[in-house]
């Protein structure tokens, strides 16, 4: 499946992309991931400042296209102020969207539906999910401190993984 | 598009040639989006003409054997199409004898098989191998495993912001500690073509050998290592009208002779036994277990079809396609052209302002346009130019026209207006 690339660049995407929001290095962030496109060399880094469980602060820097820019736009909007299972979900839910056909809700994603035409450019659909995965490195390390520091009971970091990778 | 752009005057002198050779590659003919294909990937990949599609698949429908082992007529059969198609790479790239061809899986598996039983073999801690600023990675990655392995140094060559390669840094670089050199005919990234002969006449000055790679190189200039002098020369069939899967390694008959088997298996040796195993002569030495027959033969067949043509008459024509593309992608407004060098095959690579190359790639591939956008598997050339997110690049071959050029550049006019 192939679509036109006007679905793909839909005015709210352009907008992100000319007008990133949250664009800067975030130096006093807890936790940082980098997502790599090896397809094309694109980096971001995703940076977070998290408060008990809740995202205080998200930005994201580096180089890259118009559809990967304005993702990681549109994802730290959607995520600052809340919390990380909400994040979690909305991982879990956007890359669904973006990678499996079908005509599942994607009610709670908001304007992030904006990214559903992706799936049928499967060769952008990396460039889609990049911030995204960086997103879920930083949920999976914050997810392993808190275990560590809040649980007596023991917890080898990969069954921790476990229960985020899907 | 300013007056002086539209006035630029056109070649038409082989319109009606070229007409001829588009009616050879069935896949010319195939629609993208309900649009005619403009294909100008050809750095990557080149399509086939139906010559060779059918010489591949004939030899599937009426002469399918072994080579090499059968004495029933069908292997005989095979194994002399697979000997003529030997014969034929040798011809086309003037190499002196059939033996000093031999059949890989490609360039990549070519310029592995000389890092690891050439290259490897000879190398001490310290040692050094030359390679240059715009190589692609797989004329890197083979010989860093090669220094890791052995604790040798990779050197580089540097380009200049053209995308030249820089002969007086190369003399320099070529030391006492010197034990091989490895560079590319034509970069794929930039097009920039490298005087090898003068990269090999140095290097042999200080008795080091060299091999070229001709990825880029065959089929778009005239390969002769008998007159470049080359140790190695290594290429691809599928960037030069025939099929993937098959490739070239052309070594020095006496190069090939003192080096030791890449890989083991049947067709390689002369007797095994468990105590001891000899092995055969080249180029056999190096094409263990059952060769790509098929590829081999439609290889020969799409060297015989660029012969015909003729790589004077190709040449020719890409380089009347890359002045009328130059000229008429400068006149447009925030492009720039990477890669100046004053020789240069049918390769732009170019970036447009406020616009990654992803998204120009995505754009034009709706308006039916093919090009490759990234980093063209050359990234350290990419980070020479501070562009990590790489580049746009269209890459001409024989079938390319005039009117392909004008398409793609009404179609980069349509991604200046999508991301004005």
């Amino acid at each position: 499946m192939t679509g036109e690339p006007r679905d793909l660049y839909q005015e709210l995407i352009l907008e992100h992309c000319r007008r990133p929001r949250n664009f800067r290095v975030l130096p006093e962030a807890d936790y940082t991931a980098r997502g790599d496109n090896p397809l094309c060399g694109d980096q971001l880094d995703v940076y977070v400042k998290l408060e008990q469980g809740v995202i205080r602060d998200i930005t994201f820097s580096g180089v890259s296209c118009a559809v990967a820019t304005a993702s990681a736009s549109l994802m730290t909007e959607a995520l600052l102020g809340g919390d990380t299972s909400k994040a979690q979900r909305l991982s879990e839910d956007f890359q669904r969207m973006v990678t499996e056909a079908g005509n599942s809700s994607h009610c709670g994603l908001g304007e992030l539906v904006v990214f559903g035409k992706v799936r049928e450019f499967p060769s952008r659909v990396q460039c889609a999910t990049l911030a995204w995965h960086a997103l879920d490195t930083v949920l999976r390390e914050s997810h392993g401190d808190a275990v560590c520091s809040s649980s007596a009971i023991e917890r080898s970091p990969i069954a921790g993984d476990q229960e985020f990778v899907r | 598009m300013n007056i002086a752009c539209e006035a630029l005057s056109r070649t038409t002198a082989t319109a009606s040639d070229v007409e001829r050779w588009r009616s050879d590659f069935p896949l010319l003919r195939e629609r993208v989006r309900g649009r005619p294909l403009v294909y100008l990937d050809n750095a990557a990949t080149t399509h086939k003409p139906r010559a060779v599609i059918d010489a591949g698949n004939d030899f599937y429908a009426y002469y399918n054997a072994n080579v090499h082992r059968g004495v029933h007529t069908l292997s005989q059969r095979a194994t002399d199409a697979f000997e003529a198609a030997r014969v034929k790479v040798q011809r086309f790239i003037n190499a002196a004898a059939p033996a000093e061809v031999v059949f890989t899986r490609g360039t990549t598996d070519a310029i592995n098989l000389v890092a690891q039983s050439f290259v490897r073999p000879m190398l001490a801690h310290g040692d050094e191998i030359l390679i240059s600023a715009m190589e692609h990675h797989s004329n890197i990655v083979p010989w860093q495993l090669v220094c890791e392995q052995t604790g040798a140094i990779l050197k580089v060559v540097p380009i200049n912001d053209a995308g030249e390669f820089q002969f007086q840094a190369y003399e320099l670089l070529l030391g006492a500690r010197t034990r091989f050199v490895a560079i590319s005919q034509i970069s794929n990234a930039l097009g920039s073509i490298t005087d090898i002969e003068r990269v090999v006449a140095l290097a042999h000055a200080r008795g080091v050998p060299v091999l070229v790679d001709g990825a880029q190189a065959i089929s778009h200039v005239s390969v002769d290592v008998c007159t470049s002098d080359c140790d190695f020369f290594v290429f691809s069939g599928h960037k030069s009208f025939g099929p993937t899967g098959i490739g070239v390694l052309y070594g020095k008959a006496a190069r090939l002779r003192a080096m030791p088997p890449y890989q083991g298996g049947g067709d390689m040796i002369r007797s095994v036994t468990f105590e001891k195993t000899e092995y055969a002569d080249i180029p056999q030495r190096f094409e263990a277990g059952t060769p790509n027959i098929a590829g081999a033969i439609a290889l020969g067949v799409a060297l015989d079809y660029v012969a015909a043509i003729g790589v004077d008459a190709i040449v020719t024509h890409e380089r009347d396609l890359l002045r009328y593309a130059t000229r008429q992608l400068s006149c447009i407004p925030g492009l720039r052209i990477i890669g100046n060098a004053k020789e240069k095959a049918g390769i732009v690579s170019f970036i447009l302002d406020g616009v990654h190359p992803h998204d120009i790639g995505t754009v034009l591939d709706g308006e039916g346009v093919a090009i490759r956008t990234g980093h063209h598997c050359a990234m350290p050339a990419m980070q020479h130019f501070g562009l990590p997110g790489g580049t746009a690049r269209a890459s001409f071959a024989l079938y390319n026209t005039q009117q392909d050029v004008e398409a793609l550049v009404a179609a980069i006019h349509k991604v200046r207006r999508t991301f004005r």
